[in-house]
């Protein structure tokens, strides 16, 4: 029987991400997928990054993580989203070709030293009491692990709707897991049902480009990771058109064939990815929305309509479709569909993904309740150096959600959970002014090469990078000048009496670097990528500083542990409703308990005066 | 949970006590006391009795079914004879049931525990029990309706649109949403800004509704400025305390004006060449007049006693029994000038009064006047145009962690022991 550190269940970007780290870690890893040619797979949109997601990527490959790179070495269309604003909220994003992006991740993978990939459908575990020790194939083949990650994606009781039609399956054209989700059943895990839709795919011949109007990409394009410098292929550009009053008409007219509006779906989809029938119910008074036609990749001839996913039957898609500008000829390939799948509650997970109950099983991804590529990898990745560092009896790598947007999205999975699939947004960063993507490597890459799962490349290349910013620093506080010798040097500033240092000067969002080069020559020989990473470091200087009091109160309440056994029974005056939450939550520190919905300041008392009464009764 | 008890009235001999039972147990431990309870809501007349079946007292009971209730929970209040000895009587009874005496304003924070009240109102009915005036009575409650909070929730509400159309441009940037919305969001800004301004312009006096105005009466010495105070105080006000102050030379009288709270100062007439005891005293009344609320100089026309004179204060000269000329007098011997004088310190009392903000305590002012430099920086930036929005966002979020910290949604720990640290036993 073979015998593994880490098994990893699923080879979407979960999967991939979680057993690329696992292995990075050192520990021998099983990767096992149901099909090796579909590992890194994009069943949606062939696009990587965007805002919040951009960053997400940014922190992988600060981890030393694949994903960021895979997307440089397939992206067509590079673009950072919210340039012209501050860097705090721009977020790189690209359209990536579908084919060399599975086939570049199908390498990165069977390059990685430690990592087996194994093709077999799962459809056991092997349990050992309350722990899981290994799986057990469709073939009745045994693999052991001292842990085990799940990333099934929307396989779970996968169901596929196109109008009234609906049938089993994890995404078009592949089965679901439905022998697993069984299994998952006698955990007595919390479930819920979720959902999320797919566009008609449409031949790049048949659509009539000539009046549409297009979308190119950067100039200078913004990479994913900290060691790429330029695009790997050809960039091209998206077409934009829209739909318009007819194409409503042609909706509205066949809004109950619809699979969602028939009632044939009873999972909750995302508000901020509707559907286009629910774009024309509820924004009636629209009369047009954009769409982008996307190319799937440099050879392919697939188009994917961004802005129109839908579960119209098949000839009511192609009705509407041909009723919009540019697509009257347009022919469909594959028709856009609605899916179903089973969630777990990840508010019974830990923040290292571990399930609370089980012993040595991690979930990661959309069995979560999340959406997206760059969310299911993240987790991916938290779970894969978390499941590595268990098998060696480690202590958890656990994500902050001041160091991360990795840490924010793992602690509103596991404090909140989902009522819609969770999408990570900019403004769910509380820090966002601090957790920037330019920035990401400052954040995480130390906390990478504590853990073990930074290669030397990169740790050389960020050593150099580190003392480069260290000594750029060190040079732009050195010397302090009056408003006076400022404004000679051609900077309009308040003649207040107060010197200030360059740097302090680069807080100022009229200042450029240049201006404080005037003001001191020596300045210009710091290298240009430098100046502009210590310039956006300045730029939200002061802000940071004010919220650092926040952080060191967020960081006080985290030190009151709370017992894993905590009895919530015992703490008089916690109204029922409460009490529920935190015993299916159960927080590790007062800090978490703080963030659960509902939750008062006399209850965080409560608990508090609980917690420091059983303290002296034990000391 | 534990069902606990607490006498809900003052300590010591009075025509009624209420003792309040709240708790899962309270029916039941009701019921041992008096036999069966009256329906919730309704009055009914029982004896109470001892374990022994002894009666300890006659009492109107009433019971109240959660979460219908002060706490939020079942209660029984039984409404004795204020006998101390009874009290104590059925005190002991309650000690040997399943419940246990409260804690120091426990009964409140189960309310706001159960959602029956929130931090502000838990503030608010702090207040209310410690007025003394028609003023303060309305003021707390005011606060206690949840007034206040309904105000912050409308505040916050509209930040909350306001960041939300800033978030929308950011996160949504390569969708259809429009590029620039920075005049909903100023418009927005705008108008909670100078709302909330308005109420922080009028803390002074909201606060000074809640401890009391300070009237001090200054002159020289021997022009009837102790008599006057005596004269107003029998007359026109109901004592609340009278006590030497610190300084043996001023006194303080706090009394009921009108509804309006008021402490009035009689201080140490004012001259020169005293010995050094007495200029301790001068010096101390030149101290307290200036920082008063409001002086009533007590001099003949032209005089200058070395005290700054503000435009609403009132000057009248003394003893008006003994004087032929016109102008405005009293007396405090005859009372001759003395309601008008009463008339007219309400009268200027009064209108500051109208301009009282609703915020009343200084930990909301706290909060509030760094949610409007917040919104300041915000419109700055906002103003800046779309590219400046990413530090808009940042500083509209802070001014609504602000508001959240009043109305105790966030971290407000160390607050709460100071909140509920100031009430009394069974509140």
């Amino acid at each position: 029987m073979k015998q593994f550190d880490v098994i990893v269940i699923g080879g979407g970007h979960a999967g991939c991400e979680a057993a690329h780290a696992s292995a990075r870690m050192g520990a021998s890893t099983a990767l096992v997928t149901m099909k090796i040619s579909d590992l890194g797979v994009m069943s949606c949109n062939p696009a990587i990054g965007g805002l919040g997601k951009g960053h997400l990527v940014r922190e992988i490959d600060a981890m030393d993580g694949i994903m960021g790179r895979v997307a440089d070495a397939a992206g067509i269309q590079f673009r950072l989203l919210n340039r012209r604003k501050g860097p705090a909220v721009q977020g790189p994003r690209t359209q990536a070709d579908r084919e060399i992006y599975q086939a570049e991740m199908r390498e990165a993978i069977s390059n990685t030293p430690n990592l087996t990939v194994i093709e077999a459908e799962v459809t056991d575990f092997i349990m050992d009491g309350n722990s899981v020790v290994g799986i057990t194939t469709a073939k009745d083949e045994q693999v052991r692990g001292s842990t085990v990650i799940l990333t099934t994606g929307t396989f779970l009781r996968g169901l596929i709707h196109i109008g009234d039609k609906s049938y089993g399956g994890g995404r078009m054209g592949d089965a679901a897991a439905t022998r697993l989700a069984e299994r998952i059943d006698d955990f007595g895990l919390p479930l819920g049902r979720l959902k999320t839709g797919t566009p008609p795919r449409l031949a790049k011949q048949s659509i009539n480009w000539e009046d549409l109007e297009t979308q190119e990409a950067d100039e200078n394009a913004s990479m994913f990771s900290f060691m790429s410098t330029a695009p790997a292929l050809r960039q091209v550009s998206c077409g934009i058109t829209h739909t318009n009053e007819k194409t409503h008409d042609i909706i509205r007219r066949n809004l109950e064939r619809s699979a969602m509006y028939g009632g044939h779906i009873d999972g909750v989809g995302p508000r901020y990815c509707p559907s286009i029938e629910d774009k024309i119910v509820r924004f009636a008074d629209k009369t047009s929305h954009q769409i982008f036609l996307e190319p799937e990749g440099l050879g392919l001839e697939t188009i994917y309509p961004n802005g129109i996913s839908t579960s119209l039957p098949a000839e009511v898609q192609e009705d509407y479709v041909r009723s919009i500008a540019g697509l009257e000829q347009a022919k469909i390939l594959q028709p856009g569909y609605a899916i179903e799948y089973d969630y777990v509650d990840p508010r019974a997970l830990n923040s290292d993904l571990s399930v609370r109950n089980i012993g040595g099983l991690y979930f990661a991804g959309q069995i979560n309740g999340t959406t997206g590529y760059e969310e299911a990898a993240a987790q991916g990745l938290v779970a894969g150096l978390n499941a590595a560092r268990k098998a060696f009896d480690q202590d958890r790598a656990i994500f902050r959600r001041d160091n991360s947007y990795i840490g924010v999205m793992i602690d509103d999975l596991v404090t909140r959970g989902v009522t819609e699939p969770y999408r990570m947004f900019t403004s769910r960063a509380e820090f966002r002014l601090s957790l920037r993507a330019d920035n990401a490597d400052q954040r995480l890459t130390e906390f990478g090469l504590a853990l073990g799962c930074v290669g030397q490349d990169r740790a050389a290349v960020f050593g150099e990078k580190q003392k480069q910013l260290a000594s750029g620093r060190e040079r732009m506080n050195r010397a302090e000048y009056t408003p006076k010798q400022i404004s000679q040097a051609g900077i309009k500033i308040n003649q207040d009496g107060t010197k200030r240092t360059p740097f302090q000067l680069l807080s100022f969002p009229d200042v450029t670097f240049n201006d404080v080069i005037a003001l001191d020559s020596d300045l210009g020989d710091i290298p240009s990528e430098i100046q502009d990473q210590l310039s956006r470091d300045a730029l939200y200087a002061n802000y940071i500083a004010r919220q650092k009091n926040d952080v060191e109160r967020m960081r006080k309440d985290e030190k009151h542990l709370i017992p894993a056994d905590f009895s919530y029974e015992t703490v008089t005056g916690l109204s029922s409703e409460l009490r529920g939450k935190l015993e299916a939550i159960r927080p590790t520190d007062l800090s978490q308990a703080s963030r659960i919905d509902g939750m008062t300041p006399a209850a965080l008392a409560l608990i508090l005066g609980r917690m420091r009464s059983m303290a002296k009764k034990s000391a | 949970m534990d069902t606990i008890f607490a006498l809900a009235t003052a300590q010591g001999r009075a025509g009624v006590a209420v003792i309040r039972i709240s708790g899962p147990d309270a029916f039941d431990i009701g019921m041992g006391l008096v036999g069966d309870l009256p329906a919730p809501r309704r009055t009914g007349v029982r004896y109470v009795r001892n374990s022994a079946g002894e009666v300890l007292d006659e009492a109107m009971v009433l019971a109240f079914a959660g979460p219908a209730s002060f706490t939020g929970e079942d209660v029984v209040e039984l409404h004795l004879h204020g006998s101390i000895a009874v009290v104590q009587a059925i005190l002991k009874e309650l000690s040997q049931s399943t419940a246990r005496i409260a804690d120091p304003g426990e009964f409140t924070r189960r309310a706001l525990d159960n959602d029956k009240l929130d931090l502000l109102q838990v503030e608010a009915l702090g207040d209310l029990i410690s007025a003394e005036t028609e003023m303060q009575r309305q003021q707390a409650m005011r606060m206690l309706s949840g007034d206040v909070s309904q105000k912050i929730e409308e505040w916050r509400a509209q930040l909350i649109r306001a960041a939300a159309l800033i978030e929308a441009t950011i996160d949504f940037a390569d969708e259809d949403v429009p590029v620039d919305v920075s005049e909903e969001v100023q418009a927005l800004l705008g108008s909670v800004h100078s709302d909330m301004e308005r109420n922080v312009q009028g803390y002074a006096t909201a606060e000074r509704v809640r401890v009391g105005f300070e009237v001090a009466i200054v002159g020289r010495p021997n022009t009837g400025k102790s008599t006057l105070l005596n004269n107003i105080a029998r007359r026109e006000a109901a004592i609340t305390s009278a006590q030497a102050g610190t300084t043996r030379d001023i006194i303080e009288v706090r009394m009921d004006l009108n509804g309006l709270p008021v402490t009035i100062l009689d201080t140490a007439g004012l001259r020169d060449g005293a010995d050094d005891v007495e200029s301790k005293g001068i010096e101390r009344a030149v101290e307290r007049a200036t920082a008063a609320d409001l002086r009533i100089f007590i001099m003949e026309p032209g005089e200058d006693l070395g005290i700054p004179h503000l435009t609403q204060d009132i000057v009248v000269a003394p003893m008006a029994d003994t004087r032929s000329d016109n102008l405005p007098s009293v007396s405090g011997k005859t009372g001759e000038g003395v309601q008008r004088l009463v008339d007219d310190v309400t009268a200027v009392l009064s209108d500051r009064v109208q301009s009282a903000g609703l915020v009343t305590h200084e930990r909301h002012r706290r909060a509030f006047v760094s949610s409007v430099q917040n919104l300041n920086a915000a419109s700055r930036s906002v103003g800046n145009g779309p590219d400046y929005y990413d530090i808009a966002a940042e500083e509209v979020r802070t001014a609504i962690r602000e508001l959240e910290v009043v109305i105790g949604r966030v971290d407000v720990e160390n607050l709460l022991g100071e909140i509920f640290s100031s009430f009394c036993l069974g509140k």
